[in-house]
């Protein structure tokens, strides 16, 4: 494969091996960029992007902003609070009228499931999925796909599990789609009420025994447990989740000794990961976020050269 | 189908790298001096170059460049171009660089190749080197060291296969 036809990028799980890899050495190529006195280079000179983010978020947001300046591209940031949805207007009025002002793209985050999808149907430019309700963030699966591979060479055959509120968790199902397709095995683990059921049916294993989920573990992705959902009543108390599940000195054991730990932040920090665990040299966290700004700038590139 | 045509051959490719090896040699500063090579056989001809200058004394480091980035088709290109590494381990600052390509013709490569090493710092000079010149110029870019002149019509390619990536040395004409 040596180039790109989609006009968006919506989630993992539509995409083949073939195309997840294509973006994966496509983000090797950029990564050096970052790397440069000058980080920047002038491929997207004149493209028009816009940050729509529904949602807070501050991570995702700088990262896909600053993939889009050391591309050359202008990027808008737009938000909600300051914007006329408060005052009544639609999603598709409101990307329309950003589109009347010659948008070449758009980066979407919005609360519920298949926004993104909605919108990039019945508009021209090309959309980017930055996290729609719990279905999918696919340039966080990718830049997580992106770092186990750089550490160990590459996905065929290792043992990654995902851990934590799987339910909620549209970056455990970008991870998900990803990684499975690219021959990884594949296992989900956290409190029953947490892990949906019928999720083996992708193929992935399911566990809700930490010991048993870490055992062999190539790579262990910790999720972050959304305090605010304790209203719901998925796990009687942040101490009870953190004495069964939470990756510490003591847990991390469980694994093989070059375990990656990856968190897609922002962490809880003596929840469902101890300060030690995060700081020790198996954590991958801080290079997940370094990639992060890579895979974005391939994204980009890929959605807006050569049409 | 198209036509393809050996107007060098695997001999005369190698005895065309000696000489301008000998010709950088013997007018440049060497001290200063920076090999650049240009994605793809670009770099394979320029490590040929430091392999040869290297067998007598003369120690050169090497730099790849990948230009895609700058090209000034890319808002326009019907076909998107593949992005690759660029890898300069040294500090351009002050350096002679000598650029090195398999093909020169309308300049363009050069162009976005001089724009993107500029970003990297401040050289003393910049020289370039091309196995190559087939004319068609549309830029006012020019050689310094040239292995071949070959007056091709503007509708045939020219390749240059080498045997690092292609299993032979040789350099092909292709009718369209």
């Amino acid at each position: 494969m040596n180039s790109w036809k989609r006009k968006d990028l919506l989630g993992l799980e539509e995409l083949s091996a073939e195309e997840i890899e294509f973006i994966l050495t496509t983000a090797a190529s950029f990564k050096e960029v970052s790397t440069r006195e000058i980080k920047k280079v002038p491929a997207l000179r004149g493209k028009t992007i816009a940050n729509l983010f529904f949602e807070p978020s501050t991570r995702t947001r700088t990262s896909f902003e600053l993939a889009a300046k050391r591309l050359s591209a202008d990027i808008v940031n737009f938000s909600p609070s300051a914007s006329s949805l408060v005052k009544g207007e639609t999603v598709l009025d409101t990307g329309e009228n950003l589109e009347a002002m010659k948008m070449d793209c758009f980066i979407v985050r919005h609360s519920c499931a298949g926004v993104v999808e909605f919108l990039a149907k019945r508009l021209k430019a090309s959309f980017i999925n930055a996290g729609d309700g719990s279905h999918e963030h696919p340039t966080q699966g990718l830049l997580d796909i992106f770092t186990i591979k750089e550490k160990k060479g590459g996905i065929k055959g290792l043992n990654v599990t995902i851990l934590g509120d799987i339910r909620h968790s549209r970056v455990a199902r970008s991870n998900l789609w990803g990684l499975l397709k690219l021959g990884a095995r594949v296992t989900l683990c956290g409190p029953p009420t947490l892990i949906p059921p019928g999720i083996e049916a992708t193929g992935a294993r399911v566990t809700y025994d930490l010991k048993k989920a870490l055992k062999d573990a190539d790579a262990v992705n910790v999720l972050r447990i959304q305090v605010e959902r304790q209203k719901e009543n998925y796990f009687p108390s942040p101490r009870e989740y953190s004495r069964q599940y939470q990756i510490n000195a003591e847990t991390i054991r469980w694994a093989k000794p070059d375990v990656l730990i990856m968190h897609p932040g922002p962490m809880n920090r003596g929840l469902e990961i101890s300060s030690e665990a995060a700081e020790c040299s198996n954590s991958v966290i801080l290079t997940q976020v370094e990639n992060g700004v890579a895979v974005r700038m391939a994204v980009l590139y890929l959605l807006l050269v050569g049409k | 189908m198209k036509k393809e045509r050996e107007i060098v051959t695997g001999q005369e490719v190698e005895k065309i790298i000696s000489r301008l090896a000998e010709e950088v040699r013997a007018k440049t500063d060497l001290k200063n001096l920076a090999l650049i090579g240009i994605r793809r056989r670009g770099v394979e001809l320029a490590a040929r170059l430091q392999n040869i200058l290297e067998k007598k004394s003369i120690k050169l480091p090497l730099g790849i460049l990948d230009i895609t980035l700058y090209r000034d088709d890319l808002s326009t290109a019907a076909k998107q171009p593949v992005v690759r590494e660029t890898q300069i381990q040294f500090d351009l600052e002050g350096k002679d660089i000598l650029l090195v390509d398999d093909v020169l013709f309308t300049g363009r490569t050069i162009r976005a190749a001089l724009s993107e090493l500029v970003d990297f710092g401040r050289p003393r000079s910049i020289k370039l080197l091309a196995l190559v010149d087939r004319g068609h110029r549309e830029l006012p870019i020019q050689p310094d060291f040239t292995g071949k002149f070959i007056p091709a019509e503007s509708s045939q390619s020219i390749e240059v296969r080498l045997s690092e990536l292609d299993g032979e040395d040789k350099i092909l004409l292709i009718e369209p």
